[in-house]
């Protein structure tokens, strides 16, 4: 069986300014979203605050809830089903945290039983992150994503373009500036913000064009998710930054096959036109890429559909990411040699300037 | 084919490895030639509190109350070293928290007291020094290493404490570690009562013995004239009638003159009269011998016994009491009186604590989980095995045997590193079994470009598998290292996921380049086969 034949040969290269302008547009959508709701919303993992999930035996209305547990001072933000209907399951949010010796699960307990008598109420999960440790977590996810950022782009540069001494004094620079910049007292969503753009003039100046290709597929790829967090008002909690590093990993995965072929193809048809030789590349893995991506789809959806409330966002995010991870490998990533080639005017066929 | 025959043993050994790894978390009930054997992992894989219930705590150590209590005896100790050597002081207090201020009146006073400081006291720091009068303001602090090291001790003492009651309360596999400078991280798997818990951890559990104060009237103190060296403490206890708790305020002498540092034994008992349980505890030689002076001392008048800055009771001394024995009744239930019991045996925490962060999930939720996770891992598997099976056909089922071989080596390797499976884990292996299939497919359609250029089957495995192999490893690499940092960043369920998936990852790559390619080469070598099905 063969979804691709092969001799696909579809014209991707050619379409390569409807995705940008395309991609363009979902990431200016996604940034105003970020900027409108001022910045993305923080789970309880990074804001601190109280989630509890409360069982009930029987059908209740959440406005019940709230107000059964309005002594508690906890200032409660939200009282939402969780899961399905049947369930009688609900999720309360609360802004607060309380520092004291006494666990929320038995106080929230005795008021709803207090309440509801007749509507036995199981307390099943309870999350209460204080502000201190919210921060803590902040910044170790942020640290988390910074660095698999540059250990990437190290094994990107090194391997891709066999330059490991340039690739470390890369990283090397990259540590020093950032050094530099966190001993002004910088925050850490900036110190990203500089690694990546520090990064990217590095492989522009380095000559790094792989590496180049594939950070900003994975820029396009996280920001874009994260848009559609926004968008869809979910929260950014542990699990979804574990989702975004599985994404970038495996967008990555996507970008570093297409990229293999191109090399590949660069040294057999080293005559054709540097777009030919893209566009042949993108169609021959065509159809490792589709394959991959539906059958992780598949099991990211069976998680997303079955594997409960808890994992609904992480299985969310992740079906995101698998989508834009491998649209991004064929319109991005590749996209982005294309333009490199352009303005450095450095013709890698000899034949190139002749047939244009 | 000899070299053929070494790698097909050295993957079966392999294989059949992992799967006696796999047994003890699949048969509870192990054979006893099993266990009795002793090589073999006897090990179940460990299931995350998200799995099986539990309570997740961190606590922070308020250490500098532990520095604060310090000054405080250290003003103690200042006043009856003064008191003895008959230095006249007049104001002699722990101000600013960390520091000790006193006003000697006269330079007769002066001169006795630097003496007393230089010879008893030469620890302390001096932070100024300034006339007043004929006399002078000294203020004292301590040393900076000598904070850094009350802290320290405090974390690591409280710690320590906390063990000692979670080992004595009894709960299965408990985890206790400290976290950076003040911080203690509590999970304890299967707790059924979160609050007992949290009470039983952080019960700070201070035992102090201090006389009641007779000669002042406890309703004047109340109105704001608390007589110098007093305090007012109160007594909660619940009237039998209406069942409401009733405060009942005592004026107290602030001097503690023991406490429960010289417990050696702390037990429940029930009270013979009434039927109500009583914590009974013993103190050693030496404090023994202080009971013994108070009590004797103090005969008809009340000794409070405060814990936590509660009062629990205050009867009259009778007579002075010998042999080290003391009682704390008060209405308590019997579960309350053995968790009393445990905080006093195991001693008290050098300062309170407070709840930085609390994850308590029902056994009923864990449960639901898993099943919920395996349902999602069957479905999502099943599907994917079809799917590869149809599009692949032959090689599609040495693709299915592979990602089969996957999920034993992921279990496996859960067992054989001891690691945790939590939610997020069991997601991280439902994600492999989607990606596993990735290495295959990279493999399958080189084989199949190089069979279109007329190669023949064993030709195009060779070229398949020569071309791919790099590739695989390039674009796993990636993942790896994402799985990696969040192993190094990540907490609790998160780490479960980093494990997963990085396991996952190298039992792909094993698998696909080379169990899948020992079965092609079989089929090829062995069986010759003149086509491939692909």
């Amino acid at each position: 069986m063969q979804f691709i034949k092969p001799d696909t040969n579809i014209d991707f290269i050619g379409k390569r300014r409807i995705a940008f302008f395309g991609s363009l547009a979902v990431i200016a959508i996604s940034i105003v979203s970020l900027v409108a709701k001022g910045g993305p919303t923080y789970g309880i993992d990074f804001a601190g605050g109280t989630v509890v999930q409360v069982k009930f035996t029987n059908g209740i209305q959440p406005e019940g809830i709230k107000n059964a547990l309005r002594s508690l001072d906890l200032g409660i933000t939200s009282v939402q089903g969780f899961g399905e209907r049947k369930e009688h399951e609900f999720l309360i949010r609360a802004a607060k945290s309380t520092e004291a010796l006494e666990s929320l699960a038995s106080e929230i307990k005795r008021l709803l039983e207090a309440t509801y008598p007749q509507n036995k109420a199981e307390v099943r999960r309870v999350e209460m992150v204080g502000p201190k440790v919210g921060k803590d977590l902040r910044e170790k996810a942020l640290l988390a994503m910074f660095s698999a950022l540059l250990f990437i782009v190290v094994y990107i540069s090194g391997r891709f373009e066999l330059k490991w001494m340039v690739s470390i004094v890369m990283a090397s620079c990259l540590i020093a500036t950032l050094f530099v910049f966190a001993k002004f007292g910088m925050s850490i969503p900036i110190l990203i913000i500089i690694a990546v753009l520090v990064t990217l003039a590095l492989s522009f100046y380095l000559k790094l064009k792989f590496a180049m290709g594939a950070i900003v597929a994975l820029i396009h790829d996280v920001l874009i998710t994260v848009g559609v967090f926004s968008l869809t008002n979910k929260e950014f909690t542990l699990p979804i930054i574990a989702a975004l590093l599985t994404i970038i990993g495996y967008s990555l995965n996507d970008t570093i096959i297409v990229f293999d072929r191109i090399r590949e193809n660069s040294r057999k048809y080293h005559r054709q036109a540097y777009e030919l030789i893209i566009n042949r590349s993108i169609n021959e893995t065509l159809s490792r890429t589709l394959l991959t991506s539906l059958t992780t789809l598949v099991v990211v959806i069976a998680l997303f559909v079955l594997g409960g409330g808890i994992i609904h966002d992480f299985a969310f995010a992740l079906i995101v990411g698998v989508i834009i991870g491998t649209y991004s490998s064929i319109y991005v990533a590749s996209p982005v040699l294309i333009i490199w080639e352009q303005t450095m005017k450095k013709p890698i066929g000899k034949t190139r300037k002749r047939r244009r | 084919m000899t070299q053929l025959k070494w790698k097909l043993f050295l993957v079966v050994a392999f294989v059949v490895l992992a799967l006696v790894y796999v047994v003890p978390s699949v048969y509870s009930n192990l054979p006893h030639w099993w266990t009795t054997w002793g090589i073999l992992p006897t090990e179940k894989i460990h299931l995350g509190l998200d799995l099986q219930g539990g309570m997740h705590l961190v606590l922070e150590v308020q250490t500098q109350k532990a520095v604060e209590n310090r000054i405080e005896r250290t003003v103690q100790e200042l006043r009856d070293a003064m008191k003895k050597a008959s230095i006249r002081y007049t104001e002699l207090d722990r101000i600013e928290e960390i520091q000790i201020s006193v006003l000697v009146p006269n330079k007769q006073s002066i001169d006795a007291f630097d003496k007393m400081l230089d010879k008893e006291f030469a620890w302390l720091r001096l932070v100024s020094r300034n006339p007043e009068g004929e006399g002078v303001v000294v203020r004292l602090d301590l040393p900076e290493r000598e904070v850094k090291y009350i802290k320290e001790m405090a974390s690591k003492q409280a710690m320590e404490t906390i063990r000692n009651r979670i080992d004595q309360f009894g709960v299965s596999e408990p985890d206790i570690r400290r976290q950076g400078e003040n911080r203690i991280l509590v999970q304890l798997p299967g707790i059924k009562d979160p609050q007992r818990a949290i009470n039983l951890i952080g019960q700070t559990a201070l035992l102090e013995f201090k006389l009641v104060d007779e000669d002042h009237d406890v309703q004047e103190a109340l109105k704001g004239k608390t007589p110098p060296g007093d305090e007012i403490l109160y007594q909660t206890s619940e009237d039998k009638v209406t069942r409401r708790t009733v405060k009942t305020p005592f004026l107290v002498q602030k001097r503690t003159y023991l406490t429960g540092e010289y417990l050696t034994d702390a037990r429940v008992q029930i009270d013979s009269q009434f039927g109500e349980p009583y914590v009974s505890m013993n103190f050693d030689k030496k404090g023994a011998r202080l009971f013994e002076r108070i009590t004797e001392a103090n005969v008809k008048k009340r000794l409070a016994i405060v814990l936590d800055g509660c009062i629990y009771s205050a009867p009259v001394i009778q007579e002075k009491i010998s042999g080290g024995e003391a009682r704390i009744t008060g209405n308590f239930t019997t579960e309350e009186a053995r968790d009393l019991a445990i905080v006093l045996r195991a001693g008290a925490l050098p300062a309170p604590v407070k709840i930085l962060e609390e994850r308590t999930v029902g056994p009923s939720l864990g449960r639901d989980s898993i099943q919920r996770g395996l349902v999602s891992m069957w479905v999502g598997g099943i599907l994917v095995v079809l799917f590869v099976a149809i599009y692949y056909k032959g090689a599609g089922i040495i693709a299915d045997l592979a990602i089969c071989l996957d999920i034993i080596l992921i279990a496996a390797g859960l067992a054989f590193f001891q690691a945790t499976l939590t939610l997020p884990g069991i997601a991280g292996i439902i994600l492999t079994i989607g990606m596993a299939v990735d290495a295959n497919v990279i493999i399958f359609e080189r084989i199949r470009e190089e069979a279109r250029l007329g190669k023949t089957p064993r030709a195009a495995v060779d070229a398949g598998y020569a071309r791919a192999t790099m590739t695989i490893l390039d674009a796993n690499v990636t993942t790896l290292i994402a799985a990696l940092v969040l192993f190094q960043f990540g907490t609790g369920p998160i780490k479960g996921f980093a494990v997963t998936l990085s396991i996952g990852i190298l039992a792909s790559l094993f698998t696909a380049i080379w169990v899948s390619r020992l079965i092609f080469d079989y089929l090829v070598f062995q069986r010759r086969i003149g086509h491939l099905s692909i």
